[in-house]
Parts: structure tokens; sequence; C-alpha cells
């Protein structure tokens, strides 16, 4: 399942996305996080799944524009933390930080 | 003293029950209860054997837990079932870690992937849940299973309340909007505002300048089925396609809807083919709670819950 996590809004759209099938649940997303967004537990969107899944905090979800613009998701092309510590590559971010700090 | 007329309120939608008449309940093997509290509406939802025996829809008053009863209490009114009959029973919606008589929650994303797929039939691919305060899109696959989502939750436009507000405000009644908006000379140009709060003021301006009303409830119908455009053209369309929550039943908006996607919404497969003769009134606010009671049936099922039934 790709869960977006963020919100679209008259400047852009502003999503971390994680892949849940791909993600294994490790949490070396969560220690890299500077911002402290990513958090590991029960899947919510998937009743059945019994494996842990990286997700977005729900008090993170309406603000994710600003708690990941610090990484400067796009820039240069080079992969924010979390993205680069995943090592089934379950994370990616959308076109927003990438139109404004993207090279 | 001056007598004030009383206040309608326009935005005040009417609350419906309902109950299958050719279900014993007494005689099921398993009864599950889905229950969602949304930020508007709540539902309950009463599943005998996986098929519809009782459901409510009413409107969620300030406290979470009484509405999650007056519900329940509503769609069980009439029958000899009470709630210590439910093997199991799941909260969802906005409201769902406050359902008192719930065992578990479930996100209403889910709940209203797998609703649809009961509904509108396991081809079913794109269902946007249209809420009271926020609108989602997600696709799902045959079983109803959630493949992708994309939510707006930060702003009212395009929800159920800012509706309820513009029905307020223009002083008709929230039901007749829909079929009116179509009642125009020719189709005017959108609200702009994609802001409840400034298409509220626009909404003003436009009445003070004469513009018919049938006009104006076509431009903020169009406007409405725009927003919604803008999130499900993000998320990617699959027919078939189908809409759910309070919005579904909003005939101006669901055509201009699928008049701008060019996809028409899918129909009630389900509905058509056991319901319609029951006299069950439709409703697609209730996709949520179907889809709790179904996940609760499937839970016990696996052996992934225990049945809670006391009498």
């Amino acid at each position: 399942m790709l869960a977006y996590y963020g919100f679209k809004d008259g400047s852009g759209d502003w999503f971390l996305t994680i892949d849940t099938d791909k993600c294994n649940g490790c949490s070396k997303c969560v220690e890299v996080c500077p911002a402290g967004v990513l958090e590991v537990g029960e899947d919510e969107y998937d009743p059945f799944r019994e494996e842990p899944v990286a997700k977005v905090k729900q008090e993170e979800r309406k603000k994710i524009r600003y708690s990941c613009a610090p990484c400067r998701p796009g820039y240069e092309n080079s992969p924010p933390p979390c993205a680069a510590a995943c090592e089934p590559g379950a994370i990616s971010h959308s076109e927003g930080w990438r139109l404004l700090y993207g090279r | 003293m001056v007598e004030v007329e009383k206040e309608v309120e326009f935005w005040r939608w009417p609350e419906t029950a309902w109950v299958n008449p050719d279900i014993d309940w007494s005689k099921g093997k398993i009864i599950t209860a889905g229950v969602d509290v949304g930020s508007v509406s709540s539902q309950a939802v009463v599943m005998v054997d996986g098929e519809l025996y009782a459901y409510s829809n009413t409107r969620t008053g300030s406290d979470s837990p009484e509405s999650a009863w007056k519900c329940m209490n509503m769609a069980l009114n009439g029958t000899d079932m009470t709630a210590d009959n439910l093997d199991y029973c799941i909260g969802t919606g906005y409201g769902r870690v406050n359902v008192p008589m719930a065992q578990q929650t479930i996100t209403e994303i889910a709940c209203h992937a797998r609703g649809a797929n009961f509904m509108y039939g396991p081809e079913v691919r794109t269902v946007m849940d249209m809420g009271g305060q926020d609108c989602k899109a997600i696709n799902c696959d045959d079983r109803g299973k959630v493949l992708k989502f994309m939510m707006n939750d930060k702003c009212a436009a395009g929800t159920g309340r800012g509706m309820e507000v513009f029905a307020d405000l223009i002083r008709i009644p929230v039901w007749e909007i829909g079929p009116r908006s179509f009642q125009v000379e020719k189709e005017p140009p959108m609200i702009s505002s994609t802001c409840v709060v400034f298409a509220k003021t626009e909404v003003v301006g436009l009445l003070q300048e004469g513009v018919p009303e049938n006009d104006i409830m076509a431009a903020y119908c169009a406007a409405m089925a725009h927003r919604i455009v803008e999130l499900l053209n993000r998320l990617g369309i699959e027919e078939k396609f189908a809409i759910t929550g309070g919005i579904a039943k909003n005939i101006g908006v669901v055509k201009r809807l699928e008049k701008e996607l060019g996809i028409k919404t899918a129909e009630l497969v389900w509905y058509d083919s056991k319901m319609r003769d029951k006299g069950l009134p439709f409703d697609t606010q209730i996709a949520g709670g179907i889809g709790a009671a179904l996940f609760a049936k499937a839970l016990l099922e696996r052996g992934k819950a225990k049945s809670v039934r006391k009498a």
C-alpha cells in the first residue's frame, strides 16, 4: 500500500509517501529523522497485517511541509536522511520540496 | 414586544434508521457491528452473518460516547436485540477512540474501502469518501484492501460541513441544493475561492449583486466537484469509481464531478439486487459502518478477535 501522509494546498503537494509493501519495520528511518516525524507501529490501514510498519505520527501529518523542510528533500537530488537510511527504498517525498529546493 | 420568527436550520438533514425484516438475528451465528462516529454524522451498522440487519444515521453531538450510544440505540430500536448480543464491535471515524461499545478501532479509510467494495461490488477500484470535515481518495483491490490513499483534512473545502454552511447562508434546505443547481439557464462560472470562509464571502457578494439562487448553487456545486477532481487526479482514478459519504447524496456535485472526470460513478449492485424491494432507504453514509462490521466478522473468523457476546 502507498500511504500518502501530508497534504496538498495552494502552494503545492507536500506528501511523505511510505510503501508499506516494501517497509520491513526496521525503524532506521525513525532513528535518523531529526524532526521526529516518523514512528513504527501497527498498520492502521490494514487490520490483518501483523508486522509493524513505519508511519508519520498523527500530530505531524498536517505540518509535514515544515517538519520535512530542514532536510530539503530533492535538493541536488540527494535523498533526505530517512530515504537514504531505508534499505528497501520505501520512503519518498512529493514534488513540493523538489520544486522549492531541487536543482 | 416584537415576535421573532423561529430560526429554521437549513443545514439540518433528516436522521434515518432501518431494520431488515427478513433476518431473524437470533438464528444468526456471527453478529457484528460497526460504529462510525464522524465529525458531523454518526452511523451504527449491525450485520448478521455478513448481511445487513440494521443501521442508523444520526448527527454527531458534542460528546462522542453519547453519539455512539445514540446511533447504536437508534439502529436497534424496534428490535429485541441489545448491544449485549453483539459478538464484536469495531469503532471507526474521527471519534473512533471514544466508542464505548467497541472492542477495537480501525481507521475510516480502511473501512470505507471495505464498505464500498460490499455496496458497489468488487470491481470498485477508486473510492472517494466525502466526509463531514475531510475528504479521502482511496485506491483499493477486489477485496476492498487499500492500495493507495490520500486525504485532505487541512481545509473544509469540498466537505459536507462546507455544504451545510452554504445551505444556511443561502437559506435553502441542504437536500434541495443538488436538484435546484440544475435549474439554471446556463452553467455559471464556479466559485473561485477554495476556502469555505472565503467562498462564503464570495456567495454573499453574489447574493447582493442579485445573482439568482439557483445559479449560486450551481457555482458552489461546481467548485466543490472541482476541488475533489484535483485530489483524485493526484492519486489517479481507475474505474469503477464510487463516492461514499454525505456529499454522494448531492446530485449537483456528483453529476458535475462525473462530467469533469469523464467517467460515471458505480451502480449500486448490492442495493439493486437485494435491498430495493425491502424498502431500504439507500444511504451512502453507512459505507464506513458496513466496512467496520465486515472487518469485525473477518477478524472473528480468522481467530484474531474473540467474541464478547454476553447474551
